[in-house]
């Protein structure tokens, strides 16, 4: 059969040419109506993305600022404890001069202050002193005179260990590491929070999880096995706080949730607890748990939901009619087939609460907040851009991985909303 | 749950009405915090609480200042007007971007449709906080940090995978047939999608457009970030006010978003019901 004539179609080509031409034609169509937006979605969020993941090792400034000195330490040996030469106080001035003249100076203090405390204000004196070098004289005598720390080796090891374009700093510091003369250690004691705080935000997401597991269950149970008029109605209670407003709910909870609010009010009432002694239950990670169990519920209630539309009633009807007591019926025929929904639920839940920020700003107080609120203190208020960047990229790995985990079980076609 | 079946044992009654009872207490835990609010917000003090006044349903504990207050006050107003200068411009650019992508990912040949599917869903993935630190770098690098046009951009890429999510699923149950056969009569495909497609998928493309528009009058997070005080939205005014002095005006503010939110959610059931009927799929 191989040496026979191949098919022609009409138009007198060979068909499998012909159908190939107009399935390519489909194909490219398909693209273009999807190109707009795949452009869009590149420029405006992943090229964002990809920028953030890049701050978080970009480490050009003392390169860029001081590019003599750089070169002028690659013969400094760190370990021999000795303060650098003639040579190199003579790189350090001439790039000093020109990093006055820029203003770029006070730049590199505050970068190089947060490896080493005590950088933004050398950089700054020595930039005011800056003019009045003789640049004929011994320049190193010159500089100790303005600041003695300059004798100090350590300084220089700072510079030295930050003069390469990228850094591991950030993510060391992000997991509460440092980059020290002999290695990778631990920072010290006082300064180590980032792994506390990673720890809070996966307990208390943990913990925002399984209340909402224990929540969410009876109610998709009862959803699931009503008559369809009487869960389309109930489906409204479920549906009400999922379409309104996060801003709401939380301020909601907050009015709810104070010390004068209408459940303290209420419980002092009713004389479960003493007028003097109310409860705490905002600005602490009560207040987020509660707050955000209310937030996240509707996303554990509607997956569960659909998944147990689906287990036929006929299956508990059998392990009834075989003599199974309700308990068994139950546990061992029911549960295990709404096993795909509690996981669909469970990973929705925790990856949407694992990055949560408005609602443990809120009410969280200081022991309720998130890495999340860490990451946007460190990009607002202390603009150390770098470890704000470190610390989202370890977040977004988390979250993807859950997420391609969320993919596996559920998939992402498969994703719908109410 | 079905009924009692009338030989059911006392212990079965006991746990079936201890179940109900549960039940009904979760469903007061997702309501009431909403429900609540409303009542607190025609409070005549300035508490957070029922006043005796308030419990005694003396018209003199009650009064609608807290709204005179919000409909006053030029910081609150001027929020208001940036939300409307803000969402629908946003809804009109991530609707219009993705019913296009929509309708191009449901043909029946896409190369690369699952990692272009990826991209497409992620800002629905990946949290607010990232989306906003990396929009707060990239943005400033472009000037657009700071700008309507990026609190737009921003905005309207959130929005998108709602859309995409949406319209795709309307075009699952799409007859392609109609369309071959209006092309056989001689319409162009301009005409053929205006005429035969558009109308068949609206009720997907306004859901999303719906969610689109509630995503971006929502936000906060990235608003905050990219942002600045000349798009100050009513979402940004209200976690000020919570953050700073908690005035009781946020109540006010809070009964008109959840009154915002049952308009939208009647109005999603209503098209889902008349999508669903249009297709056949449910006696409605």
């Amino acid at each position: 059969m191989s040496d026979s004539s191949p098919v022609i179609a009409a138009d007198g080509r060979p068909l499998k040419a012909s159908l190939n031409r107009a399935l390519r034609r489909q194909k490219i169509r398909a693209l273009l109506l999807i190109a707009p937006l795949l452009l869009f979605v590149l420029i405006t969020f992943i090229a964002p993305i990809a920028d953030m993941l890049f701050r978080s090792v970009e480490n050009d400034i003392v390169s860029n600022t001081l590019p003599r000195t750089v070169v002028a330490l690659d013969g400094w040996d760190a370990a021999s404890g000795e303060t650098p030469d003639e040579v190199i106080f003579a790189a350090l001035a001439a790039d000093l001069a020109e990093a006055v003249s820029a203003k770029r100076h006070t730049q590199l203090g505050t970068r190089l202050n947060y490896e080493l405390s005590g950088m933004s204000s050398l950089f700054r004196k020595t930039g005011r002193g800056v003019k009045k070098l003789d640049m004929d004289a011994p320049l190193r005598e010159q500089f100790l005179e303005i600041e003695e720390d300059w004798a100090d080796p350590e300084i220089w090891n700072t510079i030295k260990a930050n003069s390469s374009k990228y850094t591991a700093g950030y993510f060391l510091n992000a997991v509460d590491l440092q980059m020290g003369p002999d290695g990778i250690e631990a920072r010290p004691e006082n300064q180590r929070i980032y792994i506390m705080l990673f720890g809070r935000t996966i307990f208390l997401s943990v913990s925002i999880t399984l209340s909402c597991f224990l929540l969410g269950y009876p109610i998709a149970f009862l959803l699931a096995n009503l008559k369809a008029r009487t869960s389309n109605i109930l489906m409204i209670l479920v549906l009400l706080p999922f379409w309104t407003s996060l801003l709401v709910r939380t301020s909601a909870w907050k009015v709810l949730l104070q010390q004068q609010g209408v459940i303290n009010d209420t419980l002092v009432w009713i004389g479960l607890v003493a007028d003097d002694n109310r409860l705490e239950l905002i600005n602490n990670q009560t207040g987020t748990i509660i707050a955000m169990t209310h937030i996240l519920l509707p996303f554990m209630i509607l997956p569960l939901y659909s998944v147990m539309k689906t287990i036929p009633i006929t299956y508990v009807r059998a392990a009834k009619s075989l003599g199974a007591t309700n308990w068994t019926t139950f546990w061992r025929v029911y549960f295990p087939q709404s096993v795909p929904g509690i996981g669909a639920g469970s990973i929705l839940v925790f990856i949407l609460a694992i990055g949560y920020y408005i609602t443990p700003a809120l009410v969280g107080g200081t022991s309720g907040t998130f890495i999340s609120n860490r990451i946007a203190y460190h990009i607002s208020s202390s603009l150390n851009w770098g470890l704000g960047a470190a610390l989202g990229a370890i977040l977004l790995a988390l979250v993807l991985v859950l997420y391609g985990l969320y993919d596996k079980i559920v998939g992402i076609d498969n994703v719908k909303l109410g | 749950m079905n009924k009692l079946p009338p030989y059911a044992t006392t212990g079965q009654r006991i746990w079936h009405y201890t179940f109900l009872l549960i039940c009904a207490l979760i469903f007061f835990f997702l309501i009431f915090p909403i429900m609540i609010i409303i009542p607190l917000s025609f409070n005549a003090q300035n508490f957070f609480t029922f006043t005796p006044e308030m419990l005694a349903l003396d018209p003199a504990g009650y009064s609608t200042k807290h709204y005179s207050d919000f409909f006053g006050n030029a910081d609150w107003q001027n929020a208001l007007k940036n939300s409307f200068k803000i969402a629908p411009v946003a809804t009109i650019i991530s609707v219009t971007f993705g019913t296009l992508a929509a309708i191009g990912l449901s043909q029946s040949h896409v190369p690369f449709k699952g990692a272009i599917m990826a991209i497409l869903i992620s800002p629905m993935i990946v949290p607010l906080i990232i989306s906003a630190a990396g929009m707060y770098f990239f943005y400033s690098r472009l000037g657009l940090q700071g700008t309507y046009i990026g609190v737009v951009l921003a905005h309207a890429v959130l929005g998108i995978p709602f859309v995409i999510i949406t319209v795709t699923a309307t075009l699952i149950g799409f007859d392609k047939s109609l369309t071959r056969a209006s092309a056989n009569m001689g319409a162009g495909p301009v005409r053929t999608f205006f005429k035969i497609q558009m109308p068949l998928i609206l009720p997907g493309v306004i859901s999303g457009g719906l969610f689109a528009f509630i995503t971006s009058f929502d936000e906060v997070v990235v608003v905050l970030f990219v942002g600045s005080a000349g798009q100050k939205t009513l979402p940004w005014q209200m976690f000020i006010g919570m953050r700073e002095q908690i005035s009781p005006t946020i109540l006010a503010v809070a009964t008109l978003m959840v009154a915002i939110s049952i308009v939208l959610l009647t109005t999603l059931e209503f098209l889902r019901r008349r999508s669903e009927r249009l297709r056949g799929m449910s006696p409605g």
